[in-house]
């Protein structure tokens, strides 16, 4: 008889498969979960479906090609990947961003928490069933990335703040639409709230779930508003400020219990405080440059090259035959194909088809080019003669400026041999860059700490205990993303 | 009455022919070549035509965001840029949808799994390789990435950019229907 | 409300970096190799033998009290210099708010070490990351497979001898070259207009 009750009652675990394509995994997560009835034993998440070596692509580029890479990783709030990667670099060069370009990064860089936490709050909400919050949240943030298109002339992967600064300087029209903008959203947030805050449904399904105490998340590495859930108040704009971060005035929301009704509180607060931020530096814009003065580490603006390359100039460029060694370099480097002569016999140039674009010029390493102004459709004598003659001024600087943005641009910026780790506060967490430098233009080794990998790890110690239902709210409440999870 | 007998000429259906619909009946309109009306509710046309019809108003796609180009398909899917206008719902399950958006980067490892989804689609069904990452392999030249979901899928429409944007994809989604609606005898039980 | 709104004021005051890495080098006296300094940052470049213990009295000092590990990664120096790999932990007080950074030396021929999961519980998915990219072994680990590659791919990228673009199409990832030749296997069925 008791056999017979225990061959009723035998239940066993069950191996269910939350595969990578799914609506509700917010990209390609893979979860195996071991459940008892509808209790969570274990929880193993598989990453790595998005690996797309960023590391390893980083360590052959230059400092400078790399930064669209980093776009890529975090790709909902990409300004502030760009930041902390500027911010990381610029500290591993030594220079220093001008105040009107730092005050820049810090509206961007709140205007992208933004963006972040209405994607968060929109797939949050939608992924336990507010599907109207989904609509609501896109209105705004499409409003958000038509403001970052009127700067950059991007909306999702821009790479406008730049090593020493920003690409460009912002208009008074962009200003006034974004202070409209800081206006308006108070209401919105409002909007947001009626609608979930006191909703009983709501409530039911984050109050408790995946509750984790201070200690236990410090050391299982979490941060941001996943950190300050559980009531540990680290904010990286406060601990280590960069930026203009010390000059605005902010608070930060704390929680008390840890469990994700209280992320989601903490998220919704940091609305109102990035709001906050941004009208205080729109008010204290400092005017100025928008590029550090660094020569060696920034990209020249290209007007100060006009002189020598724009093609509306009468230029025209011969080659001293004297000096001429044959060694073929302007040939090859010419696009025109306008440069003909034998191995080491001095080379000619055919002025009919010659372009005036100076790629002969940089690539000649015994500096055998020489810049006749005035001197197109010439003949070859003459041009010989006028070849003599002193260089104006301007047009030597500009063909300093040339040779150097060439440099720059090949080989890259040398930094100095060293090692650094550098943090910032991105709107999921701590984004961390670790450069190890060999004095070349290329890092040596670059490594990304991304915040969404962490938290990724600790998902099983949020799940254990729950209902199934209840991994839906853990994944939304740690705001993964997995580009930066796998890099 | 106008439009009750219809009478075909002379030809008869065969493999790769148009088929002419020649009626002598009046107050019949010609709207486009093969389609007729006659006002206010009569339509003659082709049954290519009207199946063609049917498919490209109503695409289902797989969702199926890999990476940042999803975040623009889920735009496109919001009310600024909508795509139910269109028709264009989003399935979870590749069983009930017509075709599948591959919106971001192919990696090796999940390779097999877009295989295994668009395996699971009935036909009639058609791919969208959005972003250039989905076309070619875009930024990332690495080990771990496929250069290109081509090399294992038959792509039909290509949408670059990086992310492209969301007017490009809706575009992308025109083309396809574009190319719906020259299909020919896809519904034929001989093939 | 749940949710409380904080001025932040340091409470704690921290020490210096060189203080940090004298004490270590103090409790410690035959595992420190070198301590290096640049742009303010102090990293202490120790033996890996006695790892575990290092991190322990890190974790466990009252005056040191570094409970959150930031990062953990592993750096290739082949041809550089010797010992060929390095483990590097960058490690951060939220407390007193001070950070230092050590750097354990793993050679190429015993490329393991022990694991600091029983001090910080972070570093699991850390260390599998580090064992998936270089090969370094981490002993006692409680999961130790690759995480972000597939489970039966072969060689380690982030090594500098392994090409970035990746291995010749005949030795790549067999699960790859399976979807390809899938793909080719039913081309005939697709449907060409």
């Amino acid at each position: 008889m008791e056999q017979q009750v225990e061959r009723i009652f035998e239940t066993r675990e069950l191996n269910v498969n939350m595969g990578p394509q799914h609506p509700a995994t917010h990209g390609v997560l893979r979860l195996v979960l071991d459940i008892d009835g509808e209790t969570i034993v274990k929880v193993t998440p598989y990453v790595g479906y998005l690996h797309r070596g960023i590391e390893k692509l980083g360590e052959s580029l230059t400092y400078f090609q790399a930064l669209p890479l980093t776009d890529r990783m975090d790709y909902i709030a990409s300004m502030s990947n760009n930041i902390g990667y500027c911010v990381a670099v610029e500290k591993l060069f030594d220079i220093e961003p001008p105040e009107r370009a730092k005050f820049i990064r810090t509206i961007v860089g709140e205007m992208s928490r933004i963006s972040n936490h209405l994607l968060w709050l929109a797939t949050h909400a939608l992924d336990i069933g507010a599907m109207t919050v989904f609509l609501y949240c896109f209105r705004e943030r499409e409003w958000i990335l038509e403001l970052f298109e009127k700067i950059c002339g991007a909306r999702l992967t821009v790479t406008y703040p730049r090593i020493g600064g920003v690409r460009n300087d912002l208009s008074q029209e962009f200003l006034d639409s974004l202070y409209k903008f800081t206006e308006e959203f108070p209401s919105r947030i409002l909007e947001y709230e009626t609608l979930i805050d006191q909703n009983r449904i709501w409530l039911k399904r984050t109050i408790g779930i995946g509750v984790i105490s201070a200690e236990e998340a410090i050391n299982w590495g979490l941060t941001g508003p996943t950190l300050r859930g559980s009531g540990v108040p680290y904010d990286i704009r406060k601990h280590m400020p960069y930026d203009a971060y010390d000059k605005v005035d902010f608070e930060v929301p704390v929680g008390i219990e840890g469990d994700t009704y209280d992320r989601y509180r903490c998220r919704m607060l940091e609305f109102r405080q990035s709001n906050n931020i941004i009208r205080q530096c729109i008010e204290k814009l400092p005017p100025g440059p928008v590029m550090a003065d660094a020569p060696k580490f920034t990209l020249h603006p290209k007007d100060a090259m006009f002189p020598v390359t724009h093609p509306t100039k009468e230029h025209a460029f011969y080659i001293d035959e004297k000096v001429c060694k044959g060694c073929g370099m302007c040939l090859r480097a010419c696009p025109a194909k306008a440069i003909f002569g034998e191995k080491k016999k001095p080379h000619k140039i055919k002025q009919e088809l010659c372009l005036s674009c100076a790629n002969c010029y940089v690539t000649c390493k015994f500096k055998s080019l020489k810049i006749v102004p005035g001197g197109k459709g010439l003949s070859d004598e003459k041009l010989a003669e006028l070849a003599k003659a002193p260089l104006p001024e301007e047009i030597k600087k500009a063909t300093e400026h040339l040779v150097e943005h060439f440099n720059f641009v090949k080989k890259g910026a040398r930094a100095p041999e060293g090692e650094l780790y550098v943090a910032t506060e991105v709107p999921k967490g701590e984004l961390g860059f670790y450069f190890v430098s060999d004095g070349s233009g290329k890092p040596y080794r670059m490594r990304l700490r991304s915040p969404s990998f962490i938290h990724a790890g600790a998902l099983p110690r949020l799940c254990v205990g729950h209902l199934v239902a209840d991994v839906i709210a853990n994944i939304g409440t740690i705001d993964l993303v997995l580009g930066e999870c796998d890099r | 009455m106008p439009g009750r007998k219809r009478h075909f000429s002379g030809i008869k259906l065969q493999q790769g022919a148009q088929m002419l619909i020649d009626t002598s009946a009046t107050g019949l309109i010609t709207v486009e070549e093969g389609t007729k009306i006659l006002p206010p509710n009569l339509i003659i046309t082709t049954l290519d035509k009207l199946i063609n019809w049917g498919r490209l108003s109503s695409i289902w796609p797989t969702t199926f965001g890999l990476a940042c180009c999803a975040i623009e398909m889920m735009a496109v899917g919001a009310s600024h840029y909508d795509f139910d206008r269109f028709g264009i719902i989003f399935r979870g399950s590749p069983r009930q949808s017509d075709c599948i958006i591959v919106a971001g980067t192919v990696t090796k490892k999940m390779a097999p799994v877009i295989r295994r989804v668009y395996d699971q689609i009935p036909e009639p069904r058609y791919v969208v390789a959005m972003g250039s990452c989905a076309c070619t392999g875009g930024v990332f030249r690495t080990y771990s990435t496929v250069q290109g979901c081509d090399t294992f899928l038959p792509v039909d429409v290509y949408v670059p950019g990086c992310p492209p944007r969301p007017e490009t994809l809706l575009e992308g989604m025109m083309k396809l229907q574009e190319k719906i609606r020259k299909e020919r005898a896809r519904w034929s039980p001989w093939r | 409300m749940a949710v409380r709104l904080i001025k932040m004021v340091p409470i704690h005051k921290g020490l210096e970096p060189t203080e940090i890495a004298e004490k270590i080098k103090e409790t410690f006296p035959d595992d420190v190799v070198e301590i290096t300094n640049f742009r303010d940052q102090v990293s202490v470049i120790v033996k890996k033998g006695r790892i575990l213990g290092i991190c322990k009295y890190l974790h466990d000092e009252p005056t040191l009290c570094f409970d959150h590990l930031q990062d953990l990664c592993g750096v290739d120096y082949h041809g550089k210099k010797e010992p060929r790999f390095e483990v590097v932990y960058n490690l951060y007080s939220v407390k007193y708010r001070h950070r230092i950074r050590i750097r354990a030396q793993v050679t190429a021929d015993d490329p393991s070490i022990k694991t600091v999961t029983s001090v910080w519980a972070g570093a699991d998915w850390h260390e599998r990351e580090c064992f998936d990219m270089f090969g370094i072994v981490f002993k006692e680990h409680p999961d130790l497979r690759r995480i972000l590659l597939p489970e039966d791919w072969e060689g380690h990228p982030l090594r500098k001898d392994y090409p970035l673009k990746g291995p010749e199409l005949e030795k790549d990832w067999p699960g790859f070259v399976e979807v390809l030749n899938r793909s080719k296997e039913l081309e005939e069925f697709v449907w060409k207009g």
